[in-house]
């Protein structure tokens, strides 16, 4: 099985997020991990390739700082790693962003492209979707389990009701909720390696894409205005002497909810 | 005035109602269902005309084909907008009639003005923006709970799609559909209350407190990821950053500390209230009500006195 994993780097959720000036994430002051839910995508490639065989390579779009979240990724088990930066990508939407990370997977001839449901930063959810539409493959998207049976997926796909039972041949992109496995911690071993696994950089000039068709050049949509939220601030605080449950009933009534 | 396209997910969601209110200030609302819907209620909240597409092709396989459906339609009628719910079904099929149409699209919008302009909550709700759709139709998701779905009656004109999907479309197909536990409770991201338990819940059995007090009050169940992750409760019930936004009138926290992924899918509620036996939890600096005790004996005694009231 010849594995691929998307991997975006995102600005850590516990630090404070920004626009920079020209209304995009500003990546270069926040401090970066990996999107969460692309450590579930790397450790379920690294299962199948550990019952199956076969070679997993990361994925990645973004600035060059982008390599500390490759090297950490590659920490984890995968082979190798293909990082598509150039300076132009800078302000992609999800749209151009489909379209760059389809066309870096189309020299890549994957069986099975693996990515997070959602990323933090945008929670667009959209980007497996995306991919699958553009290169014409199967997508099996939200599951919390996965099975390969040959050239054959079934994924269990979490719904609001509950869940679906979803199966396609290979090709085909898999997106996953952090329901579908435990990642693994990358062991000092595995730190040692991944300095030394082959990391390619591909421009858009390598994929054959115009500087205008991507970045905030090429954006299809754009940010008019930003406004931070005031802050909420508490208000009342009781402590249960007794009758907290009371007090809180009093409240909830007063306000209009008992 | 042009059409507006509504895309209508099983069931007829909340959702789908605040769809067509918002969709009134950009044109005509018009209806697009999959299979069977209530119809009925589509017209009442202002649907003029409702589209069906029907059969195996798009009810037996994932997502692909009504995207399809969808962007055959926006080619036909040239709408003036597409809005989607902003769930994992409606942003999955944004995305694909997004590139089919090379076509921008705004994830999450909690509202919509009449030239497209939508407004977004981002980074956790913490921030506001408002966006626009340069390229192309504006395509938008709508978060649940936005707005307040408003009837208008509409004519609901029945009409049937002849459903032409490609191969391509074909290739998941969706083997089984199963409905896990709910019961009556409220939708989690369409309901005005909402209860969460976490850590300090202690376990699954202890949750029935927490589900006694959301029956009590006719609200949904909720959970933090620390009770998801101890096996306390199901995952589709996570409220966070990795689980499910929700932006109810009331929000009650329960054994909940207030963790910035937590507060990242709730924090847009509209009152706030917790109780948690640590009085320094940051969950109190964004709780317009906080009691500070035991929540086993908080809990029992509030849902006593709610039954009273009754
Ligand atoms: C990338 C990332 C994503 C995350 N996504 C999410 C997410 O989507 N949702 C989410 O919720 N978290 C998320 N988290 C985890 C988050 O950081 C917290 O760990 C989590 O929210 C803690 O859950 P909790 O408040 O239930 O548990 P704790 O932090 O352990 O808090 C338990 C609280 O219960 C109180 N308590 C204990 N016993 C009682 C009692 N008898 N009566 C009253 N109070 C009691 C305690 O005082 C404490 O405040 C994420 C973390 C990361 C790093
Ligand atoms: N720039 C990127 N580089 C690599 N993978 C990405 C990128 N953007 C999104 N993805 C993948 O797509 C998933 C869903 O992202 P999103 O659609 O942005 O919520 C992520 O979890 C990643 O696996």
């Amino acid at each position: 099985m010849n594995i691929v994993v998307l991997v975006k780097q995102v600005p850590d959720s516990g630090s404070s997020r920004e626009l920079a000036s020209d209304n995009t994430v500003d990546r270069a002051s926040a401090s970066n991990v990996i999107n969460e839910m692309d450590e579930y995508a790397i450790e379920e490639a690294l299962k199948i390739k550990e019952a199956h065989g076969g070679e997993v390579t990361v994925l990645t779009m973004g600035p060059a700082g982008a390599t500390e979240s490759i090297r950490k990724a590659l920490s984890m088990g995968p082979d190798k790693a293909v990082h598509v930066t150039d300076d132009a990508l800078h302000g992609s939407c999800a749209v151009a962003t489909s379209k760059v990370l389809a066309a870096a997977l189309g020299t890549l001839n994957a069986d099975v492209i693996i990515a997070g449901a959602e990323s933090t930063d945008g929670r667009v959810q959209v980007m497996p979707h995306m991919l699958a539409e553009r290169l014409g493959i199967a997508a099996l998207t939200g599951a919390r389990k996965l099975t390969v049976e040959g050239n054959q997926l079934t994924a269990e796909r979490q719904t609001d009701e509950g869940y679906e039972v979803v199966t396609a041949a290979t090709p085909a992109v898999v997106s996953v909720w952090d329901t579908i496995n435990e990642p693994r911690y990358p062991s000092f071993k595995g730190i040692m390696a991944a300095k030394k696994k082959p990391v390619q950089t591909l421009s858009l000039a390598d994929l054959g894409i115009s500087a205008d068709e991507v970045g905030t050049a090429g954006a299809t949509s754009q940010v008019l205005e930003f406004a931070k939220r005031p802050e909420r601030s508490g208000g009342t605080k009781v402590t249960d002497e007794g009758d907290g449950g009371a007090q809180l009933v009093a409240y909830l009534t007063n306000e209009k909810f008992v | 005035m042009a059409e507006v396209l509504v895309v209508v997910e099983a069931g007829v969601k909340k959702v789908t109602l605040e769809m067509l209110t918002v969709a009134r200030a950009l044109g005509t609302p018009s209806a697009v269902v999959f299979g069977e819907a209530d119809t009925a209620k589509l017209a009442e909240y202002g649907a003029e005309k409702i589209y069906v597409a029907a059969g195996a092709d798009v009810e037996d396989y994932l997502v692909a084909p009504k995207a399809t459906v969808v962007a055959s339609l926006v080619k036909q009628v040239q709408p003036a907008a597409v809005l989607l719910g902003a769930t994992q079904e409606g942003k999955e099929i944004a995305g694909r009639l997004a590139v089919k149409l090379d076509n921008g699209l705004l994830t999450d919008a909690v509202a919509v003005d009449a030239d497209g302009t939508a407004t977004q909550g981002i980074f956790a709700g913490s921030a506001v923006v408002k966006s626009k759709v340069t390229k192309g139709l504006p395509i938008i998701t709508i978060r649940p709970n936005s707005t307040t779905p408003e009837a208008a009656p509409a004519a609901g004109t029945v009409e049937q799609l002849t459903v032409a999907v490609d191969d391509a479309d074909k290739l998941t197909k969706v083997v089984e559909r199963v409905a896990e536990k709910k019961g009556s409770r409220p939708e989690l991201t369409e309901a005005s209350i909402v209860v969460s338990g976490g850590r300090g819940v202690g376990s699954g059995d202890n949750f029935k407190l927490v589900e006694e007090l959301a029956d009590l009050l006719g609200g949904a169940v909720g959970a933090s990821r620390a009770a998801v992750d101890s096996g306390f409760y199901p995952h589709q019930f996570q409220v966070g950053q990795t689980g499910k936004t929700v932006s109810p009138q009331l929000y009650v926290a329960l054994g909940i500390s207030g963790a910035i992924q937590h507060r990242a899918g709730m924090q847009t509620s509209k009152t706030i209230v917790a109780v948690n036996k640590d009085a320094e939890a940051p969950i109190f600096e964004l709780a317009d009500y906080g009691v500070v005790g035991d929540l086993f004996k908080v809990v029992p005694q509030a849902a006593e006195e709610i039954r009273k009231r009754k």
